[in-house]
């Protein structure tokens, strides 16, 4: 995974809330096995209306998108995270994002930052007035800078440097493998197995 | 210190915690399909790393499958290939797959609890938001992303941080005629889509107590629809006497062992819950949805909200656009919403109770003219059980289309799917824009439901039948 340390880029505001994931990208794209190429299945059937708003050209480029709250919600399918990024966000703003969604963006590369429902109103209006407004997010810093926007969001110390460092959540598991292995020799003998071929 | 269930089972499977870090969790069984895995196993390929644990992980087959034929190769060539790269996938790495045709194929939440594996207790685990269908039994169980699937399947644990705990306690009993799936529906619409967000849930009270495992089940596996990370519900009697004898449960002094076990995990009496909710069952009725997400929802008695009765901002904009997308007026009679099809089946309503419980009501009755009534079973199992039992029979006597299991038309990633403006009265968990297809509107409703709206033609429960059974059409 690449690392994310600070990220400026013009945004597209989506007013809508509960944005769910058959939306962000729909069920026939799930068909595939690969992992890359889901940039044009992003929001397919929105997208058939002129008038959706990442349509619109001035709004192309953006690498931010600000989003009402609740989203991401539905299902556990990543490929919502692989369509955002392949289509080129880097970062979603949202007073709120569904757990699965939040968990999922925060392993493929896209930063989930939740501002107040406030702060996001506020941004929504900057980027519709000004397409060519930059918002800064600096992961460093954990803070959201834009216009007359400084605002700071949440997220904990230990995700923060991995992602910062882009590394390897299995890697850095795997360096436990001897705390798993003592787990596993303390598991009751009656929990069930699948009987592997 | 007293701690809820939800903190016991957690607590049991900390492999390792550090102070800034999230905790380790152990995962006892790792449930697989062919949609969120195959980005996983290559991962896995890629960076030369074996399945750790492949005799605790299962896979089976189910969002695409066709429903109509048992055999042969799938028409859809994406599909199919999505199909057979988990079939290359569990052969190279050991793991134990139930494919198309196999009599323990199935909704991968349907075959857990069916073949036993499931039990209390468990961390589970699978690349599916439905995944707190099996909390039903006392597990913590979540759905997870390809990228944790990858993780679990290469160290059989998931890095977590401590979620919050959440009680919502039902009271009372459900009226008769009211079922498991008008209770989860009501209790969303209560608490909203966002409600859970954060929260492991125990479904706890009465009402709770008072359903069979596969009315827990129901309830469990909408708690993602209101954004609860999973949904528990304690074992009991209920639970012991649903897994006894199954494959995968323990037998003799094992057996004897496990309960002792499962016996200890209920929350404390003065354990502590981050949240508590409570839901009166006695004031539920049968309950549909009337919007794009499943907190839009109110009772079948009710008419479509107003909008403009919403306070201004996102509860309004989402009301508008959803009765839009669903071709709805405000005041209209929920009743008077006439439907193109009815689906009853899905992980959520595709079990035996379900199946037994729409067959009831159409047995001599005929599905109203001009209505496409698909009944799917969630499992293999389960279709052998309904057809020793006739209701296959009763459903095609009804003129209702009897399938094999699979998602079919929960998600339409397989054939069965709504045409753009078609609408449907469906067993399953989401009306989502799309969800069943380009275009089509859902109604989110109770097996019951289902039936009765198959044989009048309209969104009806059961009361609105009568006993004559030349109903249809009307
Ligand atoms: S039946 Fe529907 S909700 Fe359940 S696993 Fe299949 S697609 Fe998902």
């Amino acid at each position: 995974m690449d690392p994310f340390v600070s990220h400026t880029g013009t945004a597209v505001g989506l007013r809508r809330s509960d944005v769910d994931t058959d939306q962000i990208i729909p069920s026939d794209w799930l068909k595939r096995v690969e992992r890359t190429g889901f940039g044009a299945g992003l929001f397919s059937e929105w997208r058939e209306d002129p008038s959706f708003v990442l349509n619109a050209p001035e709004h192309r480029g953006a690498s931010i998108l600000v989003a009402g709250e609740n989203f991401g919600t539905g299902s556990s399918r990543e490929h919502a995270v692989w369509a955002l990024t392949d289509y080129g966000f880097k970062a979603v703003i949202s007073p709120r994002f569904a757990d699965i969604f939040r968990g999922n963006s925060l392993k493929g590369g896209l930063l989930p930052v939740e501002l107040p429902a406030d702060v996001v109103a506020t941004l929504m209006d900057l980027v519709e007035n000004d397409p060519e407004a930059l918002i800064t997010v600096d992961l460093e810093a954990r803070e959201v800078r834009a216009g007359t926007v400084v605002e700071s969001f949440e997220l904990d110390d230990f995700t923060r440097w991995r992602l910062m460092e882009g590394l390897d959540d299995i890697g850095l598991t795997l360096r436990h493998g001897d705390d798993i292995a003592f787990y596993e020799e303390k598991r009751p003998r009656w929990k069930p197995a699948a009987r592997a071929l | 210190m007293a701690r809820t269930l939800a903190e016991k089972v957690w607590d049991d499977h900390v492999v390792r915690r550090a102070e800034g870090e999230p905790d380790l969790l152990y995962i006892d069984l790792h449930l697989v399909h062919e949609v969120t895995s195959p980005q996983a196993f290559d991962g896995l390929r890629l960076a030369g790393r074996p399945v750790r644990r492949a005799d605790l992980t299962l896979a089976t087959e189910d969002h695409n499958v066709p429903t109509d034929l048992v055999q042969g190769p799938i028409a859809d060539p994406v599909s199919r290939v999505q199909v057979e790269t988990l079939r290359k996938n569990c052969a190279e790495f050991g793991v134990r797959l139930y494919p198309m045709g196999d009599a323990s194929q199935g909704i991968v939440h349907v075959i857990g609890p069916q073949l036993g594996i499931t039990q209390p207790g468990m961390t589970i685990v699978c690349g599916d938001s439905h995944t707190s269908t099996h909390g039903a039994f006392g597990a913590l169980a979540f759905g997870i992303g390809t990228s944790e699937v990858e993780h679990v399947l290469a160290t059989q644990t998931l890095p977590l941080p401590r979620p919050k705990t959440m009680s919502v306690t039902v009271e009372g009993s459900l009226p008769e005629a009211t079922t498991a799936k008008d209770l989860v529906l009501a209790l969303i619409a209560q608490v909203g889509t966002g409600g859970g967000q954060g929260y492991v849930v125990e479904y706890r009270g009465d009402a709770i107590r008072g359903l069979s495992m596969e009315g827990r089940m129901t309830v469990c596996n909408m708690s993602i629809e209101w954004g609860a990370r999973a949904g528990m519900i304690a074992p009991d009697q209920t639970t012991y006497d649903y897994l006894q004898g199954r494959d995968h449960a323990p037998s003799g002094a094992d057996w004897d062992a496990a309960v002792a076990a499962w016996d200890a995990l209920v929350s404390d009496q003065d354990a502590v819950f981050d949240k508590e909710v409570v839901l009166d069952a006695t004031a539920i009725t049968p309950f549909v949805t009337w919007g794009t997400n499943p907190a839009q929802g109110c009772a079948l008695a009710d008419v479509v909200p107003d909008p403009q009765a919403l306070p201004e901002g996102n509860a309004r904009d989402a009301a508008e656009r959803a009765l839009g997308y669903m071709g709805l007026t405000a005041g209209t009679p929920l009743r008077n919403i006439a439907v193109d099809t009815v689906f009853l089946g899905s992980c959520t309503n595709g079990r035996m109770e379900d199946l037994r419980a729409a067959a009831t009501i159409l047995r001599g009755r005929r599905v109203a003219p001009g209505v496409r009534m698909l009944v799917v079973p969630g499992s293999m199992v389960v279709k052998l059980e309904a057809e020793r039992e006739g209701l296959d029979a009763v459903f095609t006597a009804a003129g209702a289309e009897w399938r094999s299991a699979g998602c079919s038309m929960c998600l339409g990633m397989n054939p069965d799917t709504l045409k753009p403006g078609e609408r449907s009265a469906s067993t399953s968990n989401r009306n989502f824009e799309g969800r069943q297809g380009r275009g089509g509107r859902t109604h989110l409703v109770s097996p019951q439901v289902a039936a009765a709206t198959a044989v009048i033609g309209r969104l009806a429960a059961p009361s609105d039948l009568t006993n004559d059974s030349a109903e249809s059409g009307q």
